[in-house]
C-alpha cells in the first residue's frame, strides 16, 4: 500500500532554495491532516547534502545518490526522482513549483502514466484524501482539483503558498538514508548558468515606481505613465508583455524574471497582477492599482484600488497631483 | 528541417469571466478568443527557423472547430500547413491526456523539432510539453529564449529564476517549450492571408487508446479567489473622482507625497 508523503528539496548547487522549505511546511501539514508520514529526498551525488534537511521534522531524508547528479539535467533528475518515487512508494509526491521541478516534474509523473496538479496555492484534506486549489486564467480564478487515479500523486505549490518559516524543526536529526540509484543516458548537456551584464537599471533602490502593463494598449500613451512618474518623483517600469514587446528595455521588467522591487509606492496601471508579477512587487510600501476589471487579482495585494479606465484616471491623477504639489 | 508547433485557443486575455452554473468552467458561449500567449512566440521562433535553415511548419492544435481562427492565422503569418485534432472538451482531459492524444496526431510526421508554449494562459499546467516530449521520447528544454540551430547539436538559451540564464545542447529531434518575448512578432500580410486560403488544413480524432480512461484530475469547482486584503476602492465606478480621492488620500493617509 503507498503511504506518506514524499517532499522533493531541490538545491542549486548545494544551496536549499526558500521554496524548499515551503514545500517541507506544505509536506508536513498535509501530513499532519492525513496522519501520515514525510519523506525528504534530495539529489546529489553523496549524502553530505542531505542533511541540511536532517533537521526539520520528517520521518527521514533519503539521500538520492549518483555520480550524474552532480549537475541539474531533466532526463538525470526525472531517472532518479523515478526510482525514489518507486521505492519509497508515497501517496503524495509534493515539490516546489520552480524553473527546475517545471521542467523535470512532468517528464516523471508521465512515467507513472500521469501529469501534476500543478502550481496549487493551498491543500486540505478530508476522507483521507488531499484536495488541491490551484489558480486558473492567471490568477483570476481559482479550482479545486482531486486526484482521480491510484497513487502515487504529484503536487506542486506556487512560491509563498506556504511560508518557509512555517517548515517545523523537528526534537533531534531525521535518520538519513543513501539510495543509490541507476541514472541512464543524459541527452542534454548543460553548459554554466550566467547572468547578464549589469543593468543599467537597478530599481530596487527607487521610492517610488510607476508600472504599466498590458491595459496601456500601445507604446504612444507610456507618456501618461511617464506624466505621473515625474509629479510623483518615481521610476517607471513595465510587466512582462511591455518588455517582450519592445516598448521598454528589458531592464524595466518586474518579476519572476524581472528585477524585484520594494518601494514606498508601487502604482500599477493595467496590470492584472499575474503571481510572476506579484513575486516581484508584493512587498512594496502602498499598492496601488487602477484597472477596469474589478476581480482583477492585483486588487488581491493593493491599498487603494480604482476600477475604470486608465485613460481617463491617470490623466485626472496627475492633475490633481500636480494641484495638491501646488 | 520539419518543425511542428502546437497552439492552442484560450479566452481573451481581456474577457471578463464569469463561472457556469455547475461551477466547473467558465461560461464559454459568448467569449472572444485569441491563440495563448506563449504559442504566438512559439510560432514567430519556428517560421524564423524555417527562414534561416529552410523546411516546414506544421501547426497542430486541439480544440473544438473555432480553434481553427488559431490554425488560419498561423498559416497566414507563414506557416506551411496544419493539423486540426478535433476535440470539444479539452480542459476535462487534464495534461496527461491531453498530451497523449498531441503525441499520436504528430508522431507520425517525424520531425526534427517540435515547439510548444512554456504554458497555456487558462489551465496553466506548464506541462504538456513535456510530457509530450517523453511519450515522444525526445530530449527536452524549457523556457527557452534562444534557438540556435546552426550546428549538429541544438543549442538553446534557456531563462532560470531571478534574472539567471544557462546554455544547453542537445540532439535533434527535440522538444522546446518556448518563452514570450523570444522574438518580436510578425503580422500576418494581405498575402499571407490570400495564401493561407490555399494550404492544408487536416483534420483527425482523437486517437482512440489515447482519449479512453478518465483523467488523473478532476476540477470539482472552480471560484472566484477570496480577497484576503481589504482594498479601499476609490471612486465608486467613476475613475476621476477616485483619481482626485487617491491623491488626497496619498498625501494624507499613506504620506508618500
Ligand atoms: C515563467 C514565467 C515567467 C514570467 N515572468 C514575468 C515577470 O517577470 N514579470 C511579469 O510581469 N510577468 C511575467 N510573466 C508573465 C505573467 O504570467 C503575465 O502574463 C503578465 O504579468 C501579464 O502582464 P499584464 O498584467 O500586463 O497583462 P494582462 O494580464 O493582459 O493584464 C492587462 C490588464 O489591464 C487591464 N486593462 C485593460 N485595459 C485597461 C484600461 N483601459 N484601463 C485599465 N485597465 C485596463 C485588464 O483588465 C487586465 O487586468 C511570466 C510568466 C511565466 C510563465
Ligand atoms: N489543446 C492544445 N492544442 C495545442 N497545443 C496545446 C494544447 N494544450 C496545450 N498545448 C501546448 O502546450 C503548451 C503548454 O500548455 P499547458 O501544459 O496547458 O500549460 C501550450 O503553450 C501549447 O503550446
Amino acid at each position: 500500500m503507498p503511504n506518506g508523503i514524499l517532499v522533493f528539496a531541490e538545491h542549486r548547487d548545494g544551496v536549499f532554495g526558500k521554496t524548499s522549505f515551503e514545500a517541507v511546511a506544505a509536506a508536513q501539514q498535509l501530513g499532519a491532516s492525513l496522519g501520515q508520514p514525510v519523506t525528504a529526498v534530495v539529489l546529489s551525488t553523496d549524502a553530505a547534502l542531505a542533511q541540511q534537511v536532517a533537521p526539520y521534522k520528517v520521518e527521514r531524508v533519503v539521500s538520492v545518490e549518483s555520480p550524474k547528479l552532480s549537475e541539474y539535467t531533466p532526463d538525470g533528475y526525472a531517472d532518479a526522482l523515478e526510482q525514489a518515487v518507486r521505492r519509497i512508494d508515497p501517496q503524495y509526491v509534493v515539490m516546489p513549483h520552480t524553473y527546475l521541478v517545471r521542467d523535470c516534474a512532468p517528464k516523471l509523473a508521465a512515467r507513472f502514466g500521469k501529469g501534476v496538479i500543478s502550481d496549487c496555492v493551498r491543500a486540505s484534506a478530508g476522507d483521507g484524501a488531499a484536495t488541491f486549489t490551484r489558480r486558473i486564467f492567471q490568477g483570476k480564478i481559482d479550482a479545486d482539483v482531486v486526484s482521480a487515479g491510484e497513487p502515487p500523486v504529484f503536487a506542486t505549490f506556487q512560491s509563498g503558498a506556504y511560508r518557509a518559516e512555517q517548515a517545523e524543526r523537528g526534537e533531534g536529526s531525521a535518520p538519513v538514508e543513501s539510495l543509490a540509484v541507476e541514472v541512464g543516458e543524459i541527452r542534454m548537456k548543460p553548459e554554466p548558468p550566467f547572468q547578464e551584464v549589469k543593468q543599467a537599471v537597478d530599481l530596487s533602490r527607487a521610492d517610488v515606481i510607476v508600472a504599466v502593463g498590458r491595459g496601456i494598449k500601445g507604446q504612444e500613451h507610456l507618456k501618461l505613465a511617464e506624466q505621473l512618474a515625474e509629479v510623483l518623483g518615481g521610476d517607471i517600469a513595465a510587466s512582462r508583455p511591455i518588455c517582450d514587446a519592445g516598448w521598454l528595455p528589458i531592464d524595466r521588467q518586474i518579476g519572476s524574471s524581472g528585477q524585484t522591487v520594494a518601494p514606498k509606492l508601487y502604482v500599477a496601471l493595467g496590470i492584472s497582477g499575474a503571481i510572476q508579477h506579484l513575486v516581484g512587487m508584493k512587498n512594496a510600501g502602498t499598492i496601488v492599482a487602477i484597472n477596469k476589471d474589478p476581480e482583477a487579482p492585483i486588487f488581491d495585494i493593493a491599498d487603494y484600488g480604482i476600477v475604470g479606465d486608465l485613460f481617463e484616471a491617470v490623466p485626472a491623477l496627475t492633475e490633481e497631483l500636480k494641484k495638491l504639489k501646488g | 528541417m520539419k518543425i511542428i508547433v502546437l497552439m492552442k485557443q484560450v479566452a481573451n486575455k481581456d474577457a471578463i469571466l464569469r463561472i457556469n452554473k455547475e461551477a466547473t468552467w467558465i461560461e464559454e458561449g459568448d467569449l472572444s478568443w485569441e491563440v495563448n500567449e506563449s504559442d504566438g512566440y512559439a510560432l514567430e521562433e519556428s517560421l524564423r527557423l524555417k527562414e534561416k535553415h529552410g523546411g516546414e511548419v506544421v501547426v497542430c492544435t486541439m480544440g473544438p472547430q473555432r480553434a481553427k481562427a488559431v490554425i488560419k492565422d498561423a498559416l497566414a503569418r507563414g506557416a506551411d500547413r496544419a493539423i486540426h485534432v478535433v476535440a470539444d472538451d479539452t480542459t476535462g482531459m487534464g495534461p496527461f491526456k491531453a498530451a497523449q492524444i498531441l503525441a499520436e496526431a504528430v508522431r507520425g510526421e517525424q520531425a526534427d523539432l517540435v515547439m510548444t508554449g512554456l504554458q497555456s494562459d487558462d489551465n496553466g499546467y506548464a506541462q504538456t510539453g513535456v510530457i509530450l516530449a517523453e511519450l515522444l521520447g525526445l530530449p527536452h528544454a524549457t523556457i527557452v529564449i534562444e534557438v540556435d540551430a546552426s550546428g549538429d547539436q541544438l543549442r538553446v538559451k534557456r531563462e532560470l529564476e531571478s534574472g539567471w540564464y544557462q546554455w544547453y545542447s542537445m540532439p535533434r529531434p527535440a522538444l522546446l517549450t518556448i518563452q514570450s518575448g523570444i522574438s518580436q512578432i510578425r503580422y500576418a500580410t494581405l498575402k499571407g492571408i490570400m495564401a493561407a486560403k490555399k494550404k492544408e488544413i487536416r483534420e483527425v480524432q482523437p486517437a482512440s487508446e489515447a482519449s479512453q480512461g478518465a483523467s488523473h484530475q478532476r476540477v470539482t469547482k472552480i471560484y472566484f479567489p477570496e480577497k484576503t486584503k481589504q482594498t479601499q476602492f476609490l471612486g465608486d465606478g467613476d475613475a476621476r473622482r477616485g483619481a482626485a480621492q487617491l491623491a488626497e488620500k496619498l498625501r494624507s493617509e499613506a504620506r508618500v507625497i
